[in-house]
């Protein structure tokens, strides 16, 4: 097959599958957080549970003025939104759906993944640099000094799978996890939890933890902090380029939870089912595995509070990283002897 | 010896080595139009980093000139004024204005008036306390409490409606007693309104669910990890600093100064009434925060009791139509919910009073701003902000 046309047929694939997740995520976040709240939610837009909510989000911002600040440095300003949205979708070149469905199998999966992922941050310092508003500004750095603080733990978290599963690829690393077998002193029903989400419960926790601090949502999103910042480096986006940053936020989530659920969960992999039959439910399990993550961080958001950066960078520090050390050398431990 | 040029010499002593780069500080404008300035409050931070070095209340930008409005109208007229300077928990603002202009009368009020002042007091405590409940959890940025705090309000403000037919604004207070019913015709208008039908019964109800929603927001917020992070050892104020600064109400007594007007001199009668008054250790964000949740149980307290003591009898005295009040002044404070509210009022005899001045608590309360913010990093300025509980109407009036 023609190479361009392959390439065409992948990103427009990777794109009717991501944003319509997200825009699943946000109707979800919408509804859930409101019937936590006690209120309904959205119920106009679409029908009756108000389905089609996101999308008049979306339609209505695309009517608004993209205004941009006149002191802004206009053209950092308004590449900053492609920046951001780039990295997140750029994460799901590697995700496996199912044993071939995958747009691009790369050995080294998981360091792609970690490189891309800081990738949007550089969008967010754009965007806070060049609004020439404080708040923008203060928005910003804080971002920067956040990625710094949560990188090294998601790292950390991440070595502990790839010691286990003796790989650095998506797809080894989900067949690795499909091959595990308990002891046989077990009940054999044990074999359809997934292997990862028990011996690396601590690099789970981990890396839910980082990846809430990497997607700047509470109680981490001191970055946005409407509170005291406004909005942060979204103070002054309006218009289309917002919806980006929107639409990259919640990318963003799919792409974590996508990577949370690959590495921890066992991605597409469903127990009993042979990988011919996976290739096509796979991408049901896999999003299914995403919403339950999903649902996690929705649940965090409106529950707790925002913490203070100053906390934020003890946690990391204090806490997270030790605790993803002394997971890998418990993991490696384990895996030389046995 | 030639002069060297002070930069080269500079370069050249050993001093230079330790020559810091210095930073100029950043001016950060925060508000008039702001989240969580509540209003229209201004602050001019001067920040190094997202540390404050410098703070400069600006305030007035809700100025309505209250005070001098009230030199050009009768009496009667002032209570639908001062219902708007504290607009959270506009009953409270009525009741010290009226026992003023009664004092200066020498009026007795019936004490069936008194006691139904007195619950309404305490329910305007409770709304005002709530919408502190609600809004503090979402200055923190949770926001989830907001909606269950206001859900239990919002029966509160019902039954405030009930009887006086404002949620916000009653203007139910008149000199002597209470409002004379609506539309009852000739022979009505001779007797006062009384409570509705079933409004015992469902004050009792709405203070067993103000009392539930205190230990579903004691689940929620006050247990929870992350909140006692950001308010536990922030913001605190001395007991010696919050009586310098005149700070009173919820905010004095959470720094464990045991005052409160209730006990102290009152104009309705709480003699009667058995409760308590919370006070913290630290006087930190989160003690702020607490004591107001304990006050609303205390509140719902009083009400229940006074729902039980309140006796029978007429609800207005008997005063003349048209308020002349006689010559002499007098200062008249009350607990109200953000703290002490006083009005001092000069009357030269007449129909208007001469000159009114208004002692709201929250323009006091806010004077400590400069002196607690310093040091202070931006979120804590959110969150010692968001703990005075103030409203913007009540500090300029």
């Amino acid at each position: 097959m023609n190479f361009w046309l392959e390439l065409l047929i992948k990103v427009g694939l990777v794109l009717a599958v991501m944003l319509p997740t997200a825009l699943v995520i946000i109707f979800a976040e919408l509804k859930i957080s409101a019937h936590m709240q006690s209120r309904i939610g959205p119920y106009f837009a679409g029908g009756r549970f108000g389905w089609a909510q996101p999308l008049a989000d979306g339609l209505k911002f695309m009517q608004k003025e993209d205004l941009v600040p006149a002191d802004a440095d206009a053209r950092v300003y308004k590449l900053a939104p492609y920046v951001v949205l780039m990295g997140t979708l750029a994460l799901f070149v590697v995700l496996p759906f199912g044993p071939d469905a995958v747009a691009r199998d790369l050995d080294l999966g998981i360091f792609y993944l970690l490189a891309v992922s800081s990738l949007s941050t550089l969008g967010v310092l754009m965007a806070g640099w060049s609004s020439a508003n404080k708040y923008s500004l203060i928005g910003g750095l804080r971002a920067a000094a956040q990625l710094i603080a949560y990188e090294l733990p998601l790292v950390l978290a991440v070595i502990g799978v790839a010691i286990m599963a003796g790989s650095l690829s998506l797809n080894d690393i989900v067949t690795a996890q499909s091959n595990w077998q308990w002891f046989d002193t077990l009940p054999t029903w044990v074999n359809i939890i997934p292997p990862y989400m028990i011996l690396q419960a601590v690099g789970l926790v981990i890396f839910l933890t980082a990846s809430l601090a990497e997607l700047s949502r509470i109680p981490f999103d001191m970055p946005i902090a409407e509170s005291e910042l406004t909005m942060g480096y979204l103070t002054e986006y309006s218009g289309l380029r917002f919806t980006m940053f929107f639409l990259g936020e919640y990318a963003g989530l799919v792409a974590m939870a996508a990577v949370a659920a690959t590495l921890f969960l066992g991605g597409y992999w469903l127990p009993g089912v042979s990988a011919d039959v996976l290739n096509f439910i796979g991408p049901i399990v896999l999003l299914t595995k995403i919403m339950l993550i999903a649902f996690v961080f929705i649940w965090m958001r409106w529950t707790f509070p925002r913490l203070r950066e100053d906390q934020l960078q003890s946690i990391a520090w204090k806490w997270l990283i030790p605790a993803g050390l002394a997971n890998i050398v418990v993991t490696g431990f384990f895996k030389v002897v046995f | 010896m030639t002069q060297l040029d002070p930069r080269v010499a500079m370069h050249l002593s050993d001093a230079a080595v330790s020559v810091e780069l210095e930073t100029p500080d950043m001016t950060l404008n925060i508000g008039p139009q702001h989240p969580s300035t509540h209003g229209v409050l201004r602050l001019v931070a001067k920040v190094d980093g997202e540390r404050i070095t410098s703070l400069d209340p600006v305030i007035g930008y809700m100025h309505r000139g209250y005070e001098k409005l009230a030199e050009v109208r009768t009496y009667a007229q002032i209570t639908a004024l001062v219902n708007r300077i504290d607009w959270v928990s506009g009953f409270s603002n009525e009741v010290p204005f009226v026992a003023a202009i009664e004092q200066l009368l020498g009026v007795e009020v019936p004490e069936r008036a008194q006691y139904i002042r007195l619950i309404l007091t305490e329910m305007a405590r409770i709304s005002s306390h709530l919408v502190f409940m609600s809004s503090y959890p979402l200055e923190l940025g949770a926001s989830t409490p907001l909606m269950h705090a206001l859900r239990e309000r919002e029966h509160v403000l019902e039954l405030l409606e009930s009887v006086t037919g404002g949620r916000f604004h009653p203007n139910f207070n008149r000199v002597g007693g209470v409002k004379p019913v609506a539309g009852g015709g000739s022979t009505m208008k001779k007797q006062s309104q009384d409570l509705p039908a079933g409004f015992f019964a469902a004050t009792r109800e709405a203070m067993d669910n103000v009392l539930a929603i205190c230990d579903d927001l004691d689940r929620l917020v006050t247990g929870n990890e992350l909140i006692q992070a950001r308010t536990v050892g922030v913001g605190v104020i001395p007991p010696e600093k919050a009586l310098e600064y005149g700070m009173s109400g919820p905010n004095l007594r959470a720094s464990g100064v045991k005052y409160d007007l209730r006990k102290v001199e009152n104009i309705l009668p709480y003699d009667g009434i058995d409760f308590d008054i919370p006070i913290g250790e630290n006087g930190d964000c989160f003690d702020r925060y607490v004591v107001r949740n304990e006050e609303i149980r205390q509140a719902c307290r009083i009400v229940q009791q006074a729902i039980d003591k309140i006796p029978s009898g007429p609800l207005q005295a008997k005063v003349p139509r048209i308020l002349k009040v006689p010559k002499g002044e007098t200062y008249v404070r009350a607990e109200n919910p953000k703290g002490e509210m006083g009005y001092h009022v000069i009357s030269e005899g007449g129909r208007i009073p001469y000159r009114v001045k208004i002692r709201s608590a929250s323009f006091s309360n806010l004077s400590i701003l400069p002196w607690i913010l310093e040091g202070e990093l931006v979120p804590d300025l959110v969150a010692i902000l968001g703990s005075l509980d103030f409203v913007l109407g009540d500090v300029d009036r």
